[in-house]
């Protein structure tokens, strides 16, 4: 069977974000503009009325409503069955070829699972491909939230982008410090402000999801963010916050991309659930341009290629966050097992260690 | 174990992805990989074998073997076969990989 390329497949973009966040808000914003003509929009609910659904101004033959509930708990199945049914009514010509699939998870909702059916899913897999996580935080409730619920954290942990909400409801210094903080949580998210920033589909997704331009200068962001961010903002997220670690290692020697995989891997199955995040550029043996891998939890996007390196560091680096998991042993580990690759001196540096 | 663990079918795995990191003939880059990952498995006593370039045969000191498809279910099935956790963080096994 064939691999399909990205310009073949649908991209994906999850929602998420807690109870009361302002994830519907931010759609029906969206669904105001024209921009959003191509896409198909999945709307769970949770409990037996479609609240979220008929707040939804414009329902038509794409938007799909999950009947379930929450749809990590129950209901992977029904996102899949979900996914197929558009990808069916587009090959039968009842709805125009699709640009994009908006999914709104529930606030309670873990996005892993989801994210584990898009990417996992053998059927699904084949026509679809995750393109982004988009996490709203109320800048009201936000921190609060964040202290008292671990989904909360593990939501602010996955996202690719981050959309503060309600900012013009709080002082700026409240808004300013949850986003210190949000910035510490994940030092390669990127934050918008709903109330000042433009938010536009091109804003929240990618223009082209696979413009090779655009991920270079979204991977040199990330890389350029991660460096800056603060341990003392970690009170502002609470006990849940304080349990998770980020750090970062570096590589001066090119990587044996094989070892490498096979070390990750083991990695992910053993202690997946507690490595919320992994994100690294690295510089592997024989390849021309830097590997770019991105992992949550057990589940790992498919690596990509950049067209070139995104500064004249030319270093493997690698973003962690992670829950109960001793950063100095994941370090020693990968090193060790770096050291198995014939002629290479291994030489791991860890560039920045920072436990939130 | 986590339901997200590899317990269905896992088409590609993420580290064999076409036209990421390959350089040189597929089935040298897959026997390469295998090299490896029986430096690592030789610690749980165990035995990886390429099965006709398309999937893999996991086995044990008795002659258990599991067939694998992929780098996905191999830990899973290497935990089955040794009968106990095979984790990379764990001080003994760094250390039976080779001095520091």
């Amino acid at each position: 069977m064939s691999v399909p390329t990205v310009t073949e497949t649908v991209p994906v973009t999850v929602l998420t974000g807690f109870l009361g966040s302002g994830k519907t808000t931010l759609l029906k914003r969206l669904l105001h503009g024209r921009d959003l003509a191509g896409t198909a929009i999945l709307i769970n609910e949770l409990g037996e009325i479609g609240i979220d659904h008929l707040l939804l101004e414009r329902v038509d033959a794409s938007t799909v409503l999950l009947e379930s509930g929450c749809i990590c708990c129950t209901m992977r199945s029904d996102l899949s069955a979900a996914l197929r049914e558009l990808y069916g009514k587009v090959e039968r010509g009842a709805i125009a070829a699709l640009d994009r699939v908006l999914i709104e998870t529930t606030g309670l909702a873990d996005p892993a699972p989801i994210l584990y059916t898009i990417l996992a899913d053998p059927v699904i897999c084949h026509h679809y491909r995750l393109s982004h996580v988009l996490a709203t935080v109320d800048a009201v409730n936000g921190a609060r939230q964040l202290a008292d619920n671990p989904e909360s954290v593990k939501q602010a942990a996955v996202a690719d982008r981050l959309i503060l909400t309600k900012t013009d409801l709080v002082p700026g210094a409240v808004a300013a410090h949850l986003r210190q903080a949000l910035a510490a949580l994940n030092p390669t998210v990127s934050i918008l402000d709903a109330h000042l920033d433009r938010i536009a589909p091109d804003s929240l997704f990618a223009a082209r999801p696979f413009d090779p331009a655009a991920k270079t200068a979204e991977v040199r962001r990330w890389l350029t963010e991660e460096s800056h961010h603060h341990a003392d903002h970690r009170d502002a997220l609470g006990r849940h916050a304080a349990e998770i670690a980020t750090f970062h290692v570096s590589f001066d020697e090119p990587m044996d991309w094989s070892i490498f995989g096979i070390w990750l891997t083991m990695l992910l199955n053993r202690h997946g659930e507690r490595i919320l995040r992994v994100k690294g550029i690295l510089n592997v043996i024989d390849a021309a341009t830097p590997v770019c891998i991105n992992g949550v939890q057990h589940l790992m996007h498919p690596p990509f290629h950049l067209d070139d390196w995104p500064s004249s560091d030319r270093r493997s680096h690698l973003v962690f966050i992670v829950r109960g998991v001793d950063a100095a042993a994941i370090r020693q580990s990968l090193l060790a097992f770096t050291r198995l690759a014939a002629g290479q001196p291994g030489r791991l540096r860890q560039v920045e260690e920072c436990r939130l | 174990m986590c339901g997200l663990c590899g317990l269905f079918e896992s088409g590609t795995h993420w580290t064999e992805t076409p036209g990421v990191a390959t350089a040189g003939p597929p089935r040298q880059q897959r026997l390469r990989q295998v090299g490896y990952a029986n430096r690592v498995l030789r610690c749980y006593r165990l035995r990886l074998d390429d099965w006709q370039g398309r999937n893999y045969l996991l086995t044990s000191p008795t002659g258990a073997t599991e067939v694998i498809d992929s780098l996905a279910l191999l830990w899973p099935a290497a935990e089955r076969l040794a009968g106990r956790p095979c984790d990379p963080l764990d001080p003994d096994l760094l250390l039976s990989l080779g001095p520091e």
